[in-house]
């Protein structure tokens, strides 16, 4: 229905163009008299009266009707008042597979049947209705501001300012966005804290909310809950696959970045830094496959080889994949800093008889050391907010430890242990992943605006 | 005095071995990195390729046996065709390979060389050539899924019997098969046309192809106009105060919060408030056009700064206002900077999948969807289920979805390189 | 006779295809001053470069002709640079102190070419520098503080100090004083003065005064060849070609 009813509106906007300009022109040969805008103003006025309100309108009806027409076909049921909301919302649920045929009730048939026959009276009704309403409003705009068109109107500033106000609200989306990712992390957060005390989970050792999961959520124990929820496992476990990530793309990322702007010739920078760069250009969900069928059997197998016991989904495979899948965002970010810094001080260097690699050493990564801090940074946020690889790598189960070659679970992954798949909402154990998101989000945010901030600094220091 | 020039020459020396290893220690590292991606690449196609061709054999089916005469086929409608009572008729068939064998048993191991649709298959060649049905046809059936990865040589053959899924009675089967020269292999199109399957020889991308191109396609209708218009605003208008600041700030934000972040907002927000349906490639759209706005709004705010300042003077100068100055000679200039942020973003999309895990797209979908509110996978989503399953033949069939993935994010990068040779103006 | 330190001979220098100096021959002699003069982008720079090798850096630089120091071809295969560039300093046309510590500029040197051994060795050897260079009463109070913090002059004075640490035979210095102020310009001229009692100074410089009041012996670049070098007086008050005279006389440049 709604892709019929935009198309039609979209008819309507270009015809009224055509006629907006027309009538314009008319104007102005019948008058004598110059009109305020080009012709081709007017045609955009009246399209935009055609076009905007309707699809206002529109948006309103399609987000509200659901709610309109539930309540009209359980009216009967709400007047008996013996239902929860829930139960009403199941009901609803029954009552639309009923009207698509699928049989579902053997008793209430009177009731059920009055509500069947509601609902595919007001679904046929209700869009009648929209049609009416969307294109009766669009042809009575469409009328009412052709009608308006006059010499002294000046479309052009009425069209200009509307672009304008659309360009601004286009703008507000990534407030909105912000505001969307607080508000539903926040809101499902606070109700988990309301069960679950914070200190359980920021400092509790033990993380495993499926035990919450075996009960009705109803009785829970709240001993339960302290000792399911302690998210320091989780924490550990993020920084370890991290660390190890770190610990490959810092030393191979710096270097990659020293050669490409103090050792390489322009040919072979123009080609290996894009291929560097298809590093971080490769999806991490191709990481994680390769990281669980190839890195990690290898590095059990290697491991096992010298008489250790390595787990089949170690923390060191993950987090050496996920190393190689950052070395582009330090070497890149860091080729950049150390480029930057002033020939001069090359020269300084060089002109003391010291080497290149004395020079480097010694003057130019101290020199860009704040904007490379800052590449580290970023870095760090990255890996820790990378989900693929170690949901597909990494251990599910959550276990306190600093052993590389042990499973170890990482925030990210257990976000998507919890929401994959059909949640129960409202339990706790729904709630946490939104606690747990909060946190990511906090540090992420908080690693980056560190890390702008370092870098900001140093640019400043040579601008 | 020679001592201590002696001392001087040993340290400059030291220094030079120690600039020499240092050199070593950049190109080292240089190579590791460079490495890693042919790495990457080999191993996926050396294990994908495969999974581009599969093995047939070849069956004489004696349509004879099910109908006295087979020109009759040809009255009858597909209707007609669905309700015929195959089954036993197929195995049969099957038999034939084998008139010897006589157990319950092997007859079983038999039929299991191929894949459990093989009396559909035999009803879709009925289907399709109706009208002109000899007594006995030859068809090609799809092996099942143990058989295509031994005769690929994916599967290891001298293991225990009891440790590999196919039996000795099967390779023997094979075998024979092979030496009749009944098995082929042809182009794998089901693979490419498919929807998902729990059987690894009928499983297909198509699906999750056409739930990529959905939900490429609203990310593209939502955040390239939306992109385009906030950089214009942030660019051109916007006046120098705390509303704008504050937008920059968001932006920049928004571009480093993880992914799986947009995934909690699509979740809380997009479904479980607004209510939009689950799974579907609209609500992944959204939540993935919400993730690469930030992209194509900084890239296309990088075109508009790049563009001098004497062209909008210029324009201002004949007495155009501010808003057709920037529209009729600031934008259209910008459009190729815009386009190529636009394909980067659009390609940053399609590889994403974690926010996809959480708002339900991670379904099983048999059927290719129609409409981006079909319930669907994507393409990164089928690598992340397929790589879950057990089966052999499933990751073959990873490997050659990433291919595939990988296919399309090289052709989006070219065309945005592309764009940016062709329109790059240099002032 | 003073004795020769620096000889050119017959140098020509490219960028890329472009040619920056046609033969140039010439010699500086030992413990004094040379200027060399020109108007811009004549090659006085590309010329002072070619003494430390300094040009080595720029990859599409190319140098014929030969350059001996004490008798030595700075250009053989089996020179190390770094060993040249010990006893070759210089100075460049803006200050260019390291982002570090005074202290730790002019302990870079003596650090990397391992002269000190003992910490207090460095010590000494950074104070004698700063002394040289006149900059050390300034500044003996705040020696661990950043060298970047310095006014143009002293900054200067800095990279001379560090210039002189590792006790070089030369020290090259290309428009030295073009940053700075006038004061700031007649110490580090006074400083050229004393310094040369010790090293074979040659100066690049746009100030004919300059050359005048510092140098001994003064040479005059145009359009990458070098049109006349002679004692300064003969320069400035009898010049034999005609283009040294128009440059001297403001003519042109
Ligand atoms: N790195 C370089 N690449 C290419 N050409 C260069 C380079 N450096 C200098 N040149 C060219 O060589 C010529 C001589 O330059 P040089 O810097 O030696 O002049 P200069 O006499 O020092 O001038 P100024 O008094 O302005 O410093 C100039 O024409 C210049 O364009
Ligand atoms: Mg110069």
């Amino acid at each position: 229905m709604g892709f019929i009813l935009i198309s039609l509106i979209i008819l309507i906007g270009i015809a009224s163009y055509f006629l907006g300009n027309l009538r314009a022109k008319n104007l102005r040969t019948s008058n004598q008299k110059n009109l305020k805008s080009l012709s081709h103003y007017y045609g955009y006025y009246v399209a935009l009266w055609a076009v905007v309100p309707a699809l206002l309108i529109l948006l309103m009806i399609t987000s509200f009707k659901s709610f309109f027409i539930e309540q009209y076909v359980l009216s009967d049921f709400i007047a008996l008042g013996s239902y929860t909301e829930t139960e009403l919302s199941l009901l609803f649920t029954q009552i639309e597979n009923t009207a698509l045929g699928i049989k579902l009730f053997d008793e209430n048939t009177i009731l059920i049947n009055g509500a069947v026959n509601k609902l595919n009276y007001i679904n046929k009704t209700s869009e009648n209705l929209t049609y009416v309403t969307v294109l009766g409003l669009s042809g009575l705009l469409v009328l009412y501001s052709l009608f308006n068109i006059n010499n002294k109107l000046n479309s052009r500033k009425i069209v200009e300012k509307f672009l304008l106000v659309l360009y601004f609200t286009c703008s507000l989306v990534a407030i909105m966005t912000t505001v969307g990712i607080i508000f539903s992390l926040l809101y499902e957060t606070l109700r988990f804290f309301s069960q679950v005390p914070i200190t359980d989970f920021l400092f509790g050792l033990n993380w495993s909310p499926q035990r919450v999961f075996v009960r009705e959520a109803g009785d829970l124990d709240t001993r339960d809950l302290a000792n399911a929820f302690g998210a320091v496992p989780l924490f550990a476990g993020t920084f370890l696959i991290a660390l190890i990530a770190m610990c490959v793309s810092v030393p191979v990322g710096l270097l990659t970045a020293i050669y490409m702007s103090e050792y390489a010739s322009p040919k072979v920078r123009d080609w290996a830094k894009p291929i560097i760069e298809i590093l971080a250009g490769i999806p991490t969900v191709v990481y994680g496959f390769f990281a669980a069928l190839t890195v990690a059997p290898l590095v059990r197998d290697i491991g096992q080889g010298a008489g250790l016991t390595v787990s089949s989904e170690s923390a060191l495979a993950a987090g050496f994949v996920m190393g190689i899948m950052i070395i582009p965002f330090i070497s890149s970010l860091s080729d950049d800093v150390i480029k930057s810094v002033p020939q001069s001080l090359r020269e300084g260097s060089y002109a003391m008889g010291a080497t290149k690699r004395e020079t480097i050493v010694k003057v130019l990564l101290p020199a860009a050391l704040p904007g490379i801090v800052g590449s580290f940074l970023l870095a760090v946020s990255r890996a820790i907010g990378e989900t693929m690889i170690v949901v597909m790598a990494a251990g599910l189960n959550a276990k306190l430890t600093a052993n590389p070659l042990d499973a170890a679970t990482t925030i990210t992954t257990q976000i998507v242990v919890i929401l994959i798949g059909d949640q129960e909402f409202d339990s706790p154990k729904t709630q946490s992943a939104f606690a747990l998101g909060l946190t990511l989000f906090v540090v992420t945010l908080a690693l980056n605006f560190i890390a702008l901030q370092v870098v900001k600094k140093y640019t400043e220091r040579y601008d | 005095m020679t001592d201590r020039i002696e001392q001087r020459i040993n340290s400059l020396n030291k220094r030079l071995n120690s600039e020499k290893r240092f050199r070593i220690y950049c190109i080292g590292a240089m190579s590791f990195a460079l490495a890693w991606v042919l790495i990457l690449f080999l191993n996926i196609f050396s294990s994908g390729y495969s999974a581009f061709y599969r093995t047939v054999i070849q069956v004489d089916v004696p349509f004879l046996n099910l109908i006295e005469d087979t020109t009759q086929f040809s009255e009858m409608s597909s209707e007609d065709i669905n309700n015929l009572s195959m089954y036993s008729f197929s195995k049969k068939a099957i038999y034939g390979l084998f008139p010897d064998i006589e157990e319950k048993k092997d007859k079983k191991m038999l039929i299991r060389l191929f894949s459990i649709e093989f009396e559909q298959e035999i009803r879709e060649f009925l289907k399709s050539n109706k009208s002109n049905i000899n007594e006995t046809e030859t068809i090609y059936l799809t092996a099942s899924d143990d058989v295509d990865q031994v005769n690929k040589g994916n599967y290891p053959r001298d293991l225990d019997e009891d440790k590999r899924r196919i039996k000795d009675i099967q390779l023997l089967f094979f075998d024979d098969l092979v030496d009749r020269g009944l098995v082929s292999y042809e182009f794998n199109l089901p693979f490419l046309m498919r929807g998902d399957s729990r059987e690894p020889e009928l499983a297909g991308v198509g699906g999750s192809i056409v739930g990529s191109l959905f939900t490429i396609l609203v990310v593209l209708i939502l955040s390239f106009p939306i992109g385009i218009f906030a950089a214009i605003y942030l660019e051109e208008f916007a006046p120098k105060n705390r509303v704008t600041d504050f937008i920059e700030i968001n932006i920049n934000n928004l571009a480093a919060v993880p992914s799986i972040v947009f995934g909690l907002l699509g979740l809380g927000i997009i479904l479980n408030t607004f209510g939009l349906p689950r799974s579907t490639p609209l609500v992944g759209g959204i939540v993935l056009s919400l993730m690469t706005l930030p992209t194509i709004i900084i890239a296309t705010r990088a075109s508009l700064r790049a563009v001098p300042p004497s062209i909008r003077e210029g324009a201002l100068a004949v007495g155009a206002t501010k808003m057709q100055a920037v529209m009729h000679h600031v934008v259209p200039v910008a459009m190729p900077g815009a386009l190529t942020g636009t394909i980067i973003g659009l390609a940053q999309a399609l590889g994403e999948t974690a926010p996809l895990l959480l708002i339900g797209m991670v379904a099983f979908v048999v059927d290719v969807p129609q409409t981006p509110l079909d319930a669907s996978a994507s393409l990164p989503v089928q690598v992340y289920l397929w790589s879950e399953s057990a089966e052999r033949g499933y990751v073959e069939k990873t490997s050659a979805t990433i291919m595939m993935l990988l296919g399309f994010l090289i052709l989006m990068n070219l065309a945005a390189v592309l764009i940016r040779r062709k329109f790059e103006t240099k002032w | 006779m003073k004795s020769i330190k620096i000889k050119a001979d017959n140098l020509n220098v490219y960028y890329g295809e472009k040619q920056a100096l046609f033969d140039v021959s010439m010699y500086m002699e030992e413990k004094q001053v040379t200027a060399l003069i020109g108007p811009s982008g004549c090659g006085k720079s590309t010329f002072i470069r070619c003494l430390n090798r300094m040009n080595d850096v720029i990859d599409i630089c190319k140098v014929q002709g030969k350059i001996e120091i004490d008798g030595n071809d700075i250009y053989a295969p089996d020179m190390q640079v770094e060993q040249l560039r010990e006893r070759v300093g210089m100075v460049f046309q803006k200050p260019n102190p390291f982002p570090k510590s005074i202290f730790e500029n002019v302990a870079y040197g003596p650090r990397i070419h391992g002269i000190a051994e003992h910490k207090s060795d460095l010590e000494e050897i950074v104070v004698t520098s700063l002394k040289k260079a006149a900059l050390f009463d300034e500044v003996k109070d705040r020696l661990y503080d950043a060298g970047t913090g310095l006014s143009g002059g002293q900054q200067q004075r800095l990279c001379i100090a560090r210039a002189i640490s590792v006790n070089p035979d030369i020290i090259l210095m290309d428009e030295p004083c073009s940053a700075l102020d006038p004061i700031a310009t007649a110490r580090i001229e006074e400083l050229m003065g004393d310094l040369k009692t010790e090293y074979t100074i040659i100066i690049v410089t746009h100030s004919m005064q300059q050359a005048a009041r510092v140098s001994s012996r003064t040479g005059f670049f145009h359009l990458g060849k070098l049109v006349e070098v002679d004692k300064t007086e003969t320069i400035f008050s009898n010049p034999s070609d005609q283009r040294t005279q128009d440059y001297i006389t403001g003519r042109f440049g």
